[in-house]
């Protein structure tokens, strides 16, 4: 067994070979991507699908009177609340890419000349603590937004639009939460162990992940919110 | 046979020590998984069986009353839910499993531990959506379970979350598989083996894990919103609060026909593995084969309003759905004649395997036939929720899938176990499966045309039905010594089967060139591959001569190992063209590292079940019992997740 474990040490840091040349990790996680799409497609559909269908407010983009009590409900969506939370998760990707970069240039020893700036690029451990708290920050938004509607009078329960725009948008927030979770994750092992260029693939997946939770935000910020 | 006495040249399990019960609860190998697989889905078909052969015992006689109401819709539940989830898609995972990787030349799937949390997820699922039925608590909505009849309102009881939570469940161990299996197929094949020199079973298997990806996630939305709608009181199916009582069939369908595919064409796989080998020549239309597997899955996106003609789409979704369904028979009837083409003079050996296989061709048209005859929405609206629709499915699924898998598993059993299937008792359980099939389905069809509605647990006399009915029911009963028949024959022959070597059956890939049961590494060497038909080209280099064959591949697969190394491990020198193996070293005489066995995806699985499991008190209000299994299931789950993913796959002892 003592050859076994010595080979399996040998071959860590080793590349292995494959049909495409990539990592099987990437392959898996644009697969899971592709899966997800039509998780979201679902819900996103039948979102739309309910959108008007409601018999009781509060409603998303219309004024609605309750008949019986009189009791007058504006329209729920707060849009320049969320284009500040969209524009923050958006910074949020920028964020990733800049992290990608710092931990695949680790090695890359920095120009004599190099400034503050230069400096402050190199380090995946900023990146990713920008990452984080901006995807924090807008799950911040979302409880917000929640708490507010709940006290506006939308919940879970009270009616379609409720349930459909709650479900939708809470499945996104639950993404976006595994997505702080596991960058958090690679930030612990940044102050472990530090992340080297042969992490790269590590950190890229994560990348992916989250650059896809982030598109998916634009659809339902057009779909739900913009658009009427 | 004189040889019976002698052991296999080699038993995986031995050489490594590798024995006992916790040797199977922490397995990541493959093929070991695949055993564990077909043997759950075998004792869910026993399951399943039962609880038809007691339906077909109440419609034996006209106004029966060996179970009530009640218990019978507890029964056709099950019966198809079991039949769906527990038995054919695991069967299917089964060979998978085991076949997958040996197809390709490769010496796992890409993520071992994850297949085997693949695994141990079906399990608990089965369990939890089977074990109700002994306590009357099994879900009683059907196995498409129609919104709104299976909301809190009209399915207070807890019969439906079993379902409902059931089958996410099921979803999970599903997808995690097709993302595996989808990324073994793309990214480990060996040097040379190229898409169009995949077998077929790959192929089809190819196709498949990219319907789950699709089309899973489908029912899990649907699925939710059942599961908010019962659970935290939401709108999704309340015709009341404005919902369009139309939108589970849409998204369940939308899920559901892809999942017929899901069904047939690992079983197209098979037969066109068994087809070419008993005929002695290549597959007829190779290339066509797989593209008309994926036209196949393709379209199986586009028709699934069929299964709603008779809720009053419209004249336009009427007939787009209906010529999308007209649409499929095409590649279907593109398939058939391949698999006669395949026969077409060739020298044909009439084993147990090949029986299966051309019962299949035959069954499956029948059943494609019927389905054709229900493309058309007129003619469906008479045939709708009657016995003809029983019919058509069961000849699709039980004449084309279970005789598809009964077809591998008597070809795959020797490489599985190294000995052969008794043929004798094989004969017998394919006639004796074969009768009982169309003794019991066939007469449907005239059950069904007579009116005879789907779902009633009993029916008044002089209606026409009794003689039909008899005959289904004798004909049910006679699958149950079928299948003590097949089941005597499986596991007597696993000790004492005819010990059968690397290639019983002169087979043409590289699954037959390694020995049989196949060492725990697979490959010694990664065969580097230049043909469609590795092992014909050197035993009957006649047979191949008009097929395709190239080093394309070897030489971009050459410069690159000599930096990288081969799939599970292993150097440049690994490598070497087909060949057969005949060594029977351990993986450490041989330096191949293999992944450590773990019990962790086990117990990620247990506690996802827990989890899944502490909504049933809180559906019954009672929130500490929640509150306490939750905690439970959460901390066993993120504990054993933690475990797994910061520990090796290969761990330095």
């Amino acid at each position: 067994m003592t050859s076994h474990a010595a080979a399996a040490e040998g071959h860590a840091h080793e590349h292995h070979y494959t049909t495409t040349g990539l990592d099987n990790r990437k392959v898996a996680i644009w697969s899971f991507i592709g899966s997800e799409c039509m998780l979201f497609a679902s819900l996103i559909s039948t979102y739309l699908i309910y959108k008007g269908r409601s018999v009781v407010g509060p409603l998303p983009h219309e004024t609605w009177t309750d008949p019986s009590t009189g009791a007058v409900f504006k329209p729920i969506l707060n849009i320049p609340i969320t284009s500040a939370s969209t524009f923050v998760l958006l910074m949020s990707s920028l964020a990733m890419v800049l992290a990608l970069a710092a931990v695949e240039n680790k090695d890359k020893p920095l120009p004599a000349n190099a400034g503050w700036w230069d400096r402050q690029l190199a380090s995946s451990k900023l990146w990713l603590w920008c990452t984080c708290i901006l995807g924090a920050t807008f799950l911040g938004f979302q409880a917000f937004e929640f708490t507010s509607f709940v006290h506006e009078g939308l919940t879970l329960r009270r009616n379609l639009f409720g349930s459909s725009f709650f479900t939708l948008t809470g499945f996104h927030g639950a993404h976006v939460t595994v997505g702080v979770i596991w960058l958090g994750s690679l930030l612990a092992i940044d102050y472990k162990r530090g992340l080297r260029p042969s992490d790269t693939l590590m950190v890229d997946i994560a990348a992916l992940y989250w650059h896809f939770v982030d598109v998916v935000w634009i659809a339902i910020f057009t779909l739900v919110y913009l658009i009427k | 046979m004189a040889t019976a006495a002698t052991a296999p040249a080699y038993t995986s399990s031995e050489s490594h020590g590798a024995t006992g019960l916790m040797s199977w609860l922490t397995t990541v190998d493959h093929k070991r998984i695949g055993i564990l697989y077909l043997h759950t889905s075998l004792f869910f078909f026993v399951v399943g069986g039962l609880e038809a052969i007691i339906m077909r015992y109440q419609l034996m006689r006209p106004n029966m009353q060996a179970v009530s109401a009640e218990t019978f819709n507890q029964l056709f539940t099950m019966h198809g839910t079991t039949m769906v989830f527990l038995v054919i898609m695991p069967l299917s995972a089964a060979f998978f499993n085991f076949l997958i990787p040996l197809q390709i030349g490769a010496r796992d799937v890409a993520f071992p531990r994850l297949n085997a949390f693949s695994y141990w997820v079906y399990l608990l699922g089965g369990v939890f959506i089977t074990l109700p039925i002994l306590f009357g608590l099994a879900p009683d909505g059907g196995w498409f379970a129609y919104a709104p009849l299976t909301t809190r309102t009209y399915s207070p009881t807890q019969n439906m979350n079993f379902w409902v939570l059931g089958v996410q469940i099921l979803g999970v161990s599903s997808l995690a598989a097709a993302f595996n299996f989808a990324t073994t197929i793309i990214n480990m094949r060996a040097p040379g083996m190229n898409l169009m020199r995949m077998p077929m079973f790959t192929w089809m298997s190819f196709v498949v894990q990219w319907l789950i990806i699709l089309a899973f996630p489908v029912i899990t939305v649907a699925l939710f919103f059942l599961q908010f709608d019962r659970f935290f009181g939401t709108n999704f199916y309340t015709v009341t609060a404005g919902a369009d009582p139309l939108l589970w069939q849409h998204l369940f369908w939308i899920f559901g026909h892809p999942e017929v595919y899901i069904l047939i064409l690992p079983a197209f796989g098979l037969v066109s593995e068994v087809l070419p080998t008993n005929s002695k020549k290549p597959l007829f239309g190779y290339p066509v084969m797989a593209y008309s597997g994926i036209l196949i899955g393709f379209l199986g996106f586009g028709v699934w309003a069929h299964h709603m003609f008779a809720v009053g789409m419209g004249p336009m979704a009427d007939t787009v759905f209906g010529v999308t369904t007209m649409l499929i028979a095409i590649p279907t009837g593109v398939k058939i004649f391949n698999w006669i083409f395949t026969m077409w003079g060739g020298s044909l050996r009439f084993n147990t395997a090949m029986k299966y296989a051309i019962a299949l061709i035959g069954m499956f048209t029948i059943g494609g036939i019927s389905g054709i005859t229900h493309a058309s929405p007129p003619s469906d609206l008479q045939q709708t929720d009657t016995y003809y629709i029983v019919a058509h499915f069961h000849y699709v699924l039980f004449g084309g899938a279970i005789m598809g898998i009964f077809s591998g598993i008597y070809h795959y059993f020797p490489k599985m176990y190294g000995r052969k299937m008794d043929e004798g008792l094989g004969n017998l359980h394919f006639w004796l499966n074969f009768i009982a099939l169309n003794l019991t389905f066939f007469p449907m069809h005239f059950s069904g045309m007579l009116g005879m509605p789907r779902r009633i647990y009993t029916y008044d006399a002089g209606q026409g039905w009794e003689t039909f009915n008899l005959i289904s029911s004798i004909g049910a009963f006679l699958m149950a010594p079928a299948m003590l028949v097949f089941l005597y024959n499986f596991f007597k022959s696993k000790k004492h089967g005819e010990v059968a070597g690397d290639n019983p059956w002169d087979a043409p890939t590289l699954e037959w060139s390694i020995p049989s049961p196949p060492p725990e590494y697979n490959f010694a060497q990664i065969p580097m591959v230049t043909s469609r038909y590795p092992m014909w080209d050197i035993t009957h280099p006649e047979r191949t001569a008009e097929i395709p064959h190239s080093t394309k591949g070897w030489d971009e697969a050459r410069h690159r190992s000599d930096e990288h190394i081969l799939p599970g491990g292993g150097h440049m020198a690994d490598m070497a063209p087909a060949h057969i193996e005949t060594a029977a070293k351990t993986a450490s005489e041989l330096d191949i590292p293999m992944p450590t066995p773990t019990i962790k995806p086990l117990l990620v699985a247990l506690g996802m079940l827990v989890m899944v499991a502490s909504l049933l008190p809180f559906f019954a209000g009672k929130t500490s019992a929640f509150v306490v299994l939750l905690a439970i299931g959460a901390g066993t789950m993120i504990y054993s997740l933690y475990d797994w993913l910061t520990t090796p796959l290969e761990e330095a002892h």
